[in-house]
């Protein structure tokens, strides 16, 4: 038992790095750990979890069906307790932050508040069809908006395309509106600047959009080499796309000296608002030159990530960009309801240059009621605490691990909501991977590792506001002990997990023979 | 603040170790003039659980909701019955709040619902392999579309007129930056879908033909003889499928020579939402797969030898490719994707049977119901369990009318298709085994009242 750790529990890690004792069962479970089988393994085609009310079926109406299948789809089926077992046995098979701290840097891994699940299910929201008549989904409507005018508020723009899908759609969305604004004054520019400590969707992206990318260097502090960027503005140059809070917890301080370069060359800032859970409450993005920001609902306004989605990725757009705004979008009306601007009556209301259309429908509704219950909840103040916390729980980390941890920007001063360290003193032949896979053992989620790219063996802890310091503590804790077995060359380390459902898996193996559908 | 952990002692605490006065003091590289002192202006303050619900509750009231009303609209997003179980399921906290499975020695879970997720969807489509998501079927679309340019390098795209248009503006939006060219036409308000028109549009030039199947206005299309026809150009065939419940009864695309075949799967699992998040779906043949977009899942075995999964093939992705990667995608809909696999496991193959069959059934029941209105005539020959009539009047105006009456009588084509005035009568309706004899009486006597 130590402070830390209180319930006494330690993993059993013997000298060969090999879980012990080693007991084989008939099942291949480990009592609470249950092995489960594919559905494919263990349902068969004539079994159905769901009756139907079918007692006037009349197969006769079937007639004049063309394309007609001859055979019912292969697939299995499982009667309800069968399902119920098979998924809650999967779950189980699962890390989330409803277990534990899981500091994935850049991804924003807080919790999830059940009442925004509560009410995203209410059926004003959720059973409505996204093509009803506007006087019949007002309440719906209603919350787009709201929830519309806090992202507004918040940021200090002027207007915001809510339609985007998730981050990456976001900034295609940003990307289009500074294409369509270039376009509109027969301007037709082709290179994008991205700095190098980019999240991979900035370049993709841009790409995606049809530009060319050139990357920018950082300086020694980890911020954008400000010099460099504005030596390579010019007339070709359709914008920039800096995260702020950079992708090493750092803010660009320099931001507004960059913005109005950007803008006296004639081009647009594109800020990827990833990180915006760092200033929230504190900073609006709007006040340093910013023309374009997505908001991750699924980070900094906790909407839950769900295993990989859905996420939703709202753009704020300055009074430049804000006229090429995608449809549809919402207008409240003098009479106080809300109207869903369409195609149909676009240019009549103002938006005729808008760009167009980016997706089917109105966007993510159900991540906008859980993120306007999330803003509700907190309201200006609660949100400027979560900054606050959130930066004070990763300067508290930064500062409990420096001295076994090499902390490249930690002399800088204080990080914003996100610590980063490097593999720089692990013993011959030890990598971040190895500290990662150890935390796994510890009970913990791994950081996010390998990113940014400009420091070596990155590992990037974001412990988020809802961590308390007794949680923190536990987890540096278990942290300050895996630094030390890797800088002591600890060889148990290499072959972590020992105590996970699975070991390490062949990534190798995978991609020489993709298996990605079930044979048999 | 009921979701902040931290009290004041405990910030006091943290802030001797960080060496700083305040947490104000955390925030000196913001440039003094972009800091606020306080609060942002202009907004309330933190809320109780009760007066969030509340606000919310009576938000959600003013909504007249599908279960609510006799309800016939389909046009790319579908009513049906989601068993309990599957919204159950998906609110395990091990599901709902877990992250993109990265370390896969401890997301399984996730992983293992993936690979049963993408084995479902390649059956369903008739597919070699599947991806484990797009964020809905519009955004999926146009990845085939894109792709279609990379395998081919080609870049002219031929539309159906029968694809969705929000589909084809979506594709519409992206190809006006990508320089791809795209041939795209409106539907017509005929009994046959426009397979002979897409055809004669096919040349060497092009990448890919989109076809939706079943198309907007409900018709089959003849997939075979399209396939037939693009492949001799080495174009590809792309199949929408929007309804997925179709392939229940339908031959699956694949099985017809579809090369890729994406999809919206919102109406199994995932519900109507007012139009998101919902599900893309994406299938192709094997011979493409490291042309595909999004994540995909694949069997690996673990140090031990044991069976597990892990995403695989990520030299495709934006992670590691930047401005190489085949999509900018990387959040996708993974639990969007769980909700369809419980419930198609919950179905299994028979089940998705009887659920097509009484979708069919039901709208068999409402067309011939709704034949028998004076001024309405039925367009289609052949549809699945949607099919467009054409009223003697604005079908926008008639819509709205119906509404009034407590009625959600279908989607006009006037909404669908602003401006395109032939198509102006257009009504699409829709039926699912949610619709009752009575909802089908409800609905013919509200449109005899507003026809009259």
């Amino acid at each position: 038992m130590n402070e830390i750790n209180p319930s006494g529990w330690r993993p059993s890690i013997s000298a060969s790095g090999v879980a012990a004792p080693s007991i084989e069962t008939f099942t291949d479970n480990r009592a609470l750990q249950l092995e489960e089988a594919l559905i494919f393994e263990i349902g068969n085609l004539e079994h159905c979890g769901v009756d139907f009310d079918d007692d006037d079926l009349d197969e006769t109406l079937l007639g004049g069906l063309p394309s007609r299948r001859s055979a019912p789809v292969d697939l299995p089926g499982l009667t309800e307790p069968e399902a119920v077992r098979h998924y809650t046995r999967l779950s189980r098979q699962n890390y989330a932050i409803d277990l534990g701290l899981f500091p994935l840097g850049s991804c924003t891994m807080k919790h999830n508040p059940r009442l925004d699940e509560k009410v995203a299910r209410m059926p004003g929201f959720a059973d409505v069809h996204p093509l009803q008549p506007q006087s019949t989904v007002q309440g719906a409507l209603k919350v787009m908006n709201e929830l519309a005018q806090w992202l507004i508020t918040l940021t200090g723009m002027h207007g915001v395309a809510m339609t985007p899908k998730a981050g990456a759609h976001g900034e295609l969305c940003g990307l289009l509106c500074i294409r369509a604004a270039l376009e509109a004054r027969g301007d037709a520019r082709e290179v994008i600047l991205v700095p190098e400590s980019a999240h991979g969707t900035n370049p993709a992206t841009a790409a995606f959009a049809g530009y060319r990318v050139e990357n920018i260097p950082a300086t020694a502090d980890g911020r954008v080499d400000v010099a460099a960027l504005t030596a390579r503005l010019g007339p070709d140059v359709a914008g920039v796309m800096i995260t702020n809070p950079n992708t090493c917890g750092l803010f660009e301080r320099d931001l507004k000296t960059i913005s109005d370069a950007v803008h006296a060359a004639g081009g647009f800032v594109y800020c990827d608002g990833a990180n915006f859970n760092a200033i929230v409450g504190r900073v609006r993005p709007g006040d340093l030159g910013v023309d374009a920001m997505h908001i991750n609902l699924h980070k900094t306004f906790s909407t839950p990530h769900g295993g990989g989605g859905p996420g939703s990725g709202p753009v704020v757009l300055s009074e430049a960009l804000a006229p090429f705004g995608p449809l549809p979008f919402t207008a409240r009306q003098a009479d106080g309801s809300v109207r869903l601007v369409e195609e149909e009556t676009a240019a009549e209301e103002g938006h005729a240059q808008a760009f167009g259309r980016m997706c089917a429908f109105h966007g993510q509704m159900g991540m906008y009621t859980r993120a306007l219950a999330y803003i509700l909840s907190h309201g200006a103040d609660g949100l400027r605490q979560v900054s606050g916390d959130a930066v004070l729980n990763a300067n508290y980390v930064l500062r409990s691990l420096d001295d076994v941890l090499d902390a490249p920007f930690g002399a800088a001063g204080p990080c914003m909501h996100e610590a980063l360290f490097s593999d720089d003193g692990f013993a011959e032949g030890f990598s971040t991977l190895d500290l990662a896979k150890g935390l796994i053992d510890e009970g913990f989620h791994p950081m996010t590792v390998y990113f940014p790219l400009v420091v070596h063996g990155a590992m990037l802890v974001e412990p988020t506001e809802t961590e308390s310091k007794r949680s923190l503590d536990q987890f540096i804790g278990a942290m300050r002990s895996l630094a030390e077995r890797a800088r002591a060359g600890d060889e148990a380390l290499k072959s972590a997990p020992h105590l996970a459902p699975r070991r390490r898996l062949d990534e190798t193996l995978a991609a020489r023979k993709p298996k990605l559908v079930w044979k048999g | 603040m009921r979701y902040l952990p931290l009290n004041d002692g405990d910030r006091a605490a943290m802030l001797e170790r960080v060496g700083a006065g305040s947490v104000d003091d955390l925030f000196a590289d913001v440039p003094v003039e972009a800091r606020l002192a306080g609060p942002v202006p202009g907004l309330p303050m933190h809320a109780s659980e009760m007066a969030v619900e509340r606000h919310m509750a009576r938000l959600s009231g003013e909504s007249l909701t599908a279960g609510q009303a006799p309800f016939f609209l389909g046009a790319g997003a579908y009513r049906h019955h989601v068993p309990a179980s599957v919204d159950h399921l998906i609110q395990r906290g091990e599901f709902l709040t877990a992250y993109t499975p990265y370390q896969p020695e401890i997301a399984q879970g996730t992983l293992q619902v993936l690979f049963e997720f993408q084995t479902q969807v390649a059956r369903l489509f008739g597919t070699d392999v599947a991806n484990a998501s797009l964020y809905d079927g519009s955004t999926a679309c146009w990845e085939a579309i894109t792709m279609a340019g990379r395998v081919t390098r080609r870049s002219k795209a031929v539309l159906s007129g029968g694809v969705h248009p929000h589909y084809v503006e979506t594709a519409r939006t992206m190809a006006k930056f990508t320089g791809d060219r795209l041939v795209t036409r409106l539907p017509e308000l005929v009994a046959a879908s426009d397979d002979d028109a897409v055809i004669a549009d096919i040349d060497g030039e092009t990448a890919s033909v989109v076809v939706q199947y079943p198309d907007v206005m409900g018709r089959v299309p003849d997939l075979a003889k399209i396939a037939q026809a693009a492949q001799a150009k080495g174009a590809l065939l792309i199949v929408v499928v929007t309804e997925p419940v179709a392939l229940g009864l339908l031959e699956s695309p694949g099985a017809l020579g579809a090369d890729i075949v994406v999809g919206e799967g919102q109406s199994l699992g995932v519900g109507l939402q007012f139009g998101g998040p919902y599900l893309g779906l994406f299938g192709c043949r094997e011979k493409y797969v490291r042309q595909m977009p999004g994540r995909l899942c694949g069997e690996t075995l673990d140090a031990d030898g044991k069976r597990g999964f892990v995403l695989t093939l990520s030299t495709r992705e934006q992670h590691i490719r930047r401005e190489k990667a085949t999509s900018n995608i990387c959040t996708n809909s993974g639990l969007c994707a769980l909700a369809f696999s419980i419930h198609l496991t919950l179905l299994g193959g028979k089940g998705l049977e009887k659920m097509a069959k009484l979708s069919r059934i039901r709208a068999v029941q409402t067309a011939q119901a709704l034949a028998k209105v004076p001024g309405v005539t039925i367009v289609n020959d052949s549809y699945f369990n949607e099919f467009a009539v054409v009223l003697p009047k604005d079908a926008r105006t008639v819509v709205r009318d119906l509404a009034d009456k407590g009625v959600l009588g279908g989607v006009s084509l006037g909404r669908l298709y602003p401006g395109a005035e032939a198509l102006s009568g257009g009504l699409l309706v829709t039926a699912s085994e949610c619709t009752s004899a009575d909802d089908i009486a409800a609905l013919v006597s509200a449109l005899e009242e507003v026809l009259a």
